[in-house]
């Protein structure tokens, strides 16, 4: 070949279409090769220092929570026919894996109250992204206004897809110290919200249960965004709530509460932490925005015998239309991660979902209770919280993590380190799971207690 | 499915897409796509219409036609604004190929600069555009 087209080496090719200012001048600063033997126990050596949510008594969530996985998820999500993450575009060859998604729309569908699901996205962050992105199709306005009680997460997604649409992203205080307006601290500031919001307003995205844990008025937020804008030119904001599913079976479903389209991080339905990922992205909307979507939708349909099957459907959206046109089909390989999560709703059941959610809510709260009446520690805010709450500690939060961790506990999210606001220094963000019992929540006010006194004491001496 | 047609009293975009300009009212017109254009999206399952009052750019995109195939933009052979919309399409947006000159109408629009009509084709140069 490169005989044929005239040049002595790869090298030469190289330098013949690289400019030079561009190639890199010395060799890349790697160290010398090892012998697979040694880089095994090298690797096996590094693997060691992770901490996993099993060897420690960990209350840390903020996105990612450590529930109990059931072996059946184990079991259905090894089976051979559901491991490819190609789409199913030949029904006749895919029915059990169309069936999976058409199921997997049914349950997020009504966990939502919301009457069209796609089969899921990438994770949490680009959902919220993804609706943004809908919402730029639906109204073509370029404004799109965030609570800052959004994962910081998904506002920095966001943030990175709005510059490709052309859109900018203004941010929504929460209300500030508890003052005056003490009712709502830890809350979307309702007016700077209903403020933010113009008539070039595309769309306003709110967290329920925000970041720091509180309860949203969900109500509230949808119906002062769409008076916000009524005033104004054209059509009110799509509405956007970003979700914890698991919070679903206490809280008003988001279709109920005037919102347009909800998405949320699904790794707290049967997928484990594992590191961070993989994972996927709920994403179900209002009948309206079914041709705006996201990723893959199966439907329900019969075949020339009249039998029930199911196929891909409103694909020509994702694949056979102009580039800019186009919605995100970045979903393929999550696949398996959404069939995890429909066993387990599936697992948990009408009443076990419920169940879940009043067992969090009574935990979190005894949570909450006990480790604010240590010394040193107090609310960030006094919200109603399902599963998470955020403390403020009068301490180095890092300090106090470092002191945990010798006793092998991991008592939350150093928020500051996350989030960078100034108000959030002290901040730790505490996360319950069925996982972690009364005696746990005891554990935890322990050594939290030792470690707050421990450090009090240091910054006094 | 109908055999390929261009009428002769239609005015023919070369982004297959047609305007029918009624004499009486020579600053009115209704829009659609041609026989050539259905035919290669094939069976047509939705139309995505601007709204009444859109503004439309001869050339410029105005509206979506959704196929089992593919979504295309539908490009306005005139400049105007939209004075009405086939809502007839919404139930059934088959009407575009089982009569793209007739049922099948998209839009009437009220031209805003009639004279662009000089840059249309008519039947037989259209056809002849096509390689037909």
């Amino acid at each position: 070949m490169l005989a044929a087209i005239g040049v002595g080496s790869l090298q030469e090719l190289f330098q013949r279409q690289i400019p030079a200012a561009v190639g890199l001048s010395a060799g890349l600063d790697l160290p010398e090769g090892m012998p697979e033997q040694d880089v095994y126990t090298h690797l096996r050596e590094l693997a060691a220092r992770n901490v996993s949510a099993e060897q420690e008594l960990s209350f840390l969530g903020a996105g990612f929570y450590d529930h109990y996985v059931p072996a059946l998820i184990d079991m259905l999500m090894e089976r051979s026919e559901f491991l490819t993450p190609y789409t199913p575009y030949q029904p006749e060859i895919s029915q059990g894996g169309l069936q999976v998604m058409f199921e997997y729309q049914t349950a997020i569908s009504e966990l939502t109250a919301l009457p069209v699901s796609n089969a899921s996205v990438y994770e949490g962050p680009s959902a919220v992204a993804a609706a943004g992105y809908l919402a730029k199709l639906h109204n073509g306005k370029r404004r799109l206004v965030v609570s800052a009680g959004l994962h910081p997460h998904s506002i920095a997604t966001l943030r990175t897809y709005a510059h490709g649409y052309g859109m900018e992203v203004v941010e929504v205080p929460l209300v500030q110290s508890a003052g005056e307006d003490g009712d709502g601290a830890g809350r979307t500031d309702l007016d700077a919200w209903s403020a933010a919001i113009d008539g070039d307003t595309s769309a306003a995205f709110f967290a329920q249960p925000n970041f720091y844990g509180a309860v949203e008025d969900a109500e509230a937020l949808s119906a002062a965004a769409k008076a916000a804008a009524s005033g104004a030119q054209g059509s009110a904001p799509v509405v956007v709530a970003q979700v914890d599913p698991i919070t679903l079976g206490v809280l008003k479903a988001p279709g109920e509460c005037g919102v347009d389209v909800a998405v949320g991080e699904g790794q707290a339905l049967g997928n484990r932490l594992d590191f961070g990922g993989p994972s996927f992205g709920l994403f179900a909307a209002r009948e309206e925005h079914l041709r705006r979507m996201p990723g893959r939708i199966a439907g329900e349909t019969v075949d020339v015998d009249g039998r029930r099957g199911f196929v891909l459907t409103l694909q020509t959206r994702e694949q056979h239309i102009r580039r800019e046109k186009a919605t995100s089909n970045i979903c393929t390989a999550q696949a398996l991660n959404a069939l995890a999560g429909v066993v387990y709703l599936s697992w948990l059941g009408r009443r076990g979902i419920v169940e879940l959610g009043e067992l969090l809510l009574a935990r979190t709260h005894y949570a909450r209770e006990t480790l604010t009446a240590l010394d040193g520690v107090s609310a960030l805010h006094s919200q109603p919280v399902i599963r998470e709450f955020a403390l403020s500690l009068d301490v180095d939060v890092a300090a106090v993590r470092r002191r945990c961790a010798r006793e092998g506990v991991n008592p939350g999210l150093d928020i500051h380190a996350l989030t960078g606001r100034e108000s959030d220094r002290g901040g730790l963000l505490v996360a319950l799971t069925e996982q972690r019992t009364r005696k746990d929540i005891d554990r935890l006010a322990d050594v939290l207690g030792a470690a707050v006194a421990a450090e009090r004491h240091v910054v006094a001496a | 499915m109908t055999a390929a047609s261009y009428p002769p009293d239609l005015l023919y975009h070369p982004d297959h897409d047609w305007a029918r300009i009624d004499p009486e009212h020579p600053d009115e017109a209704t829009l659609g796509i041609t026989w050539h254009a259905q035919d290669a999206l094939g069976e047509v399952v939705f139309f995505e219409a601007p709204a009444v009052g859109t503004a439309l750019t001869q050339g410029a995109p105005y509206a979506e036609v959704e196929s089992v195939k593919a979504v295309s933009d539908v490009i306005a052979p005139l400049s105007g604004e939209v004075l009405a919309v086939n809502d007839r399409l919404s139930d059934g947006p088959q009407a575009i190929n089982e009569d793209p000159y007739g049922e099948g109408w998209l839009v009437k629009v009220r031209l805003s600069d009639p004279a662009e009509r000089d840059a249309l084709m008519d039947a037989s140069a259209y056809s002849a555009s096509l390689g037909g």
